[in-house]
């Protein structure tokens, strides 16, 4: 990992450097005011040309299609928002921006906290404003289901985030970048179910959703919001699985950072 | 010894960018690596910096292993990178307290020590505008002092007027020299600017593909090269009996003038005008680090348009506007 003489000269976690990292990110963020606009555009259209479109003639367990594709459209923003957001890296090594971090004396471990929070607080604002229209959309949402959903999309948030950090370390270059979200991005959001229920798919169908991570988002968030019924794995089977896809995703960021080199 | 490397080797797959390179580098000088785009020097300053692994071969700085001893190496250094790194969404202001964080300037002294870095470039009245709105020479100033606040041993500058326009670049070196003589900090700049390396540098390396050709201090250098240059243009040259001079090591036909290599051209120039005979005009030239250059790599250094960074493209893209 090359990092090994890092870790005896200084901390591994360094609460001023994850700061320092996290609040450029929540500054950035906040500043770039097109990049906040059009996060919002996509999960609108979604919800309603998509929604009352198809909903005009189809229901889905009891609730409109538009209620019914609710949860799965905040997972979408979620997902897209919080992978962008790691493979934005690419720019930032291609101009100098991260090599001031880079070669700052602190554990590269520090710098990925203070990345993912960074990214997990961006998905979460977003997040937040497309709960509150949902509560204008008629979504039952309660002030519990509010906070539930907020936790669910937290835990997913450090999933994804994670994973775009991983893949924005390791890529080379910025054309990679459609293969990303041609070959990673809309099968994670397809094969989630997060526009059809998951429960009597077939059976090939069936298999690639158990391995895509963000069905367990989805399948959370939808139970919380649509209730029980509309849920086809048990609650804990959904954290657990997203807690620990997390854990290894933040494993592998670190070790991604940690390898991270300059180009030339 | 600040700085001592030991056949530092960087190989990106078959291209061998830093070849068995050897360097010592004292403390508090302004030490300079010259050369053309793809030298290598960027790559050594890289190695230096512990942003890319040797492939081979040793460094120290400051006393502590570059492979081994990262964190060490990166609390003695600072950096002005070649491509831009202040964030252009933050204030300058914003960029340094950020910088502060990340070195641990103690609480207590963080806005002082911005404060005074601040005007130490002169940036007091445009410190909490978005950097965005900097010109190129205010950012790259903005660096220097990012780069000076955390008090480094060594500053590294790769290329710290790529792209600048002259009188912008006038201004940096300025700095550059100021901050060396006020902060005793060791400089290690590359570039392939000859009258910068001229200019500000102690001592300078020559780079060509990862090797260094030659090392010394400017003057010495140009001493080698065998003197400054007389340019005749006359009618009938006779370059025998010129070359005969005693005074004069090099003499031949070029464009149309005679050019003859002279030593000590302030004492010998009036000697070798009456020797030469009539006249149509006379002009002196003294050696400049090109002259240098070619006479020890046999190449002209190209102003880097193939590989030019971004300050460069920046410079065009205005210029094309």
């Amino acid at each position: 990992m090359g990092e090994d003489g890092a870790c005896r000269g200084e901390q591994m976690i360094d609460w001023d450097a994850i700061h320092a990292v996290w609040l450029r990110e929540i500054k950035v963020y906040l500043r770039e005011k097109e990049r906040v606009i059009s996060s919002f555009v996509s999960p609108i259209l979604w919800l309603l040309v998509f929604g009352s479109g198809l909903g005009a003639s189809v229901s889905l367990e009891g609730v409109s299609y538009q209620t019914f594709i609710y949860p799965g459209v905040l997972v979408m923003s979620l997902l897209f928002t919080s992978i962008f957001y790691g493979i934005y890296i690419i720019w930032d090594r291609k101009l100098d921006f991260l090599k001031e971090v880079l070669v700052a004396p602190v554990s590269r471990t520090s710098i990925f906290i203070g990345k993912m929070l960074g990214g997990c607080t961006d998905v979460m604002m977003q997040s937040l404003i497309l709960l509150i229209l949902g509560v204008f959309m008629g979504i039952p949402i309660t002030p519990l289901v509010f906070v539930y959903s907020l936790l669910i999309l937290l835990v997913t948030s450090f999933a994804m985030v994670s994973l775009g950090l991983v893949i924005g370390s390791n890529l080379k270059n910025q054309e990679a970048f459609n293969l990303v979200i041609n070959f990673l991005i809309w099968p994670l959001f397809f094969f989630s179910g997060a526009l059809f229920p998951v429960s009597n798919l077939p059976s090939w169908l069936s298999a690639l959703t158990y391995v895509d991570p963000v069905t367990y988002g989805v399948d959370a968030l939808r139970g919380v919001i649509l209730g029980a019924q509309s849920q086809a794995f048990p609650m804990y089977v959904d954290f657990s699985v997203l807690i620990i896809f997390s854990l290894v995703m933040m494993w592998l960021g670190t070790i991604s950072f940690g390898n991270m080199q300059q180009s030339k | 010894m600040i700085i001592t490397t030991k056949d530092l080797t960087k190989k990106f797959g078959s291209l061998t960018a830093v070849n068995k390179l050897n360097l010592e580098i004292e403390e508090g000088e302004i030490f300079g690596l010259l050369g053309p785009n793809g030298a290598g020097k960027t790559t050594t300053i890289s190695m230096l910096c512990t942003l890319l692994k040797p492939t081979s071969g040793a460094a120290k700085v400051n006393g502590f292993d570059i492979a081994t001893q990262p964190s060490k190496v990166r609390s003695s250094i600072g950096i002005v990178f070649q491509e831009p790194s202040v964030d252009d969404l933050l204030t300058g202001r914003e960029n340094l307290e950020m910088h502060a964080l990340l070195y641990k300037i103690p609480r207590e002294i963080r806005k002082k020590r911005i404060d005074e870095v601040i005007s130490l470039v002169g940036l007091e009245d445009r410190a909490d505008d978005i950097t965005r709105v900097y010109s190129g020479g205010m950012r790259r100033r903005l660096e220097l002092a990012r780069g000076l606040m955390h008090h480094p041993k060594v500053l590294f500058l790769d290329e710290p007027t790529l792209g600048l326009d002259p009188q912008t670049r006038e201004h940096i070196w300025s700095y550059i020299k100021k901050l060396s003589e006020e902060n005793e900090t060791t400089m290690v700049l590359t570039t392939h600017y000859m009258e910068e390396a001229d200019m500000l540098c102690d001592r300078i390396a020559i780079m060509d593909a990862g090797k260094i050709v030659v090392l010394d201090n400017s003057a010495n250098l140009k001493k080698k090269v065998g003197g400054d240059i007389v340019l005749l243009r006359m009618e009938e040259p006779n370059l025998e009996r010129i070359r005969k001079l005693s005074f004069v090591t090099e003499a031949e036909m070029k464009d149309g003038t005679v050019q003859i290599k002279i030593k000590d051209v302030s004492k010998n120039l009036q000697k070798l005008l009456c020797k030469v005979g009539e006249i149509q005009s006379v002009e002196v030239r003294q050696v400049s680090l090109n002259d240098v250059f070619i006479y020890y790599t046999g190449k002209e250094i190209r102003s880097g348009e193939e590989e030019g960074g971004f300050w460069e493209r920046m410079a065009h893209a205005e210029v094309n506007r």
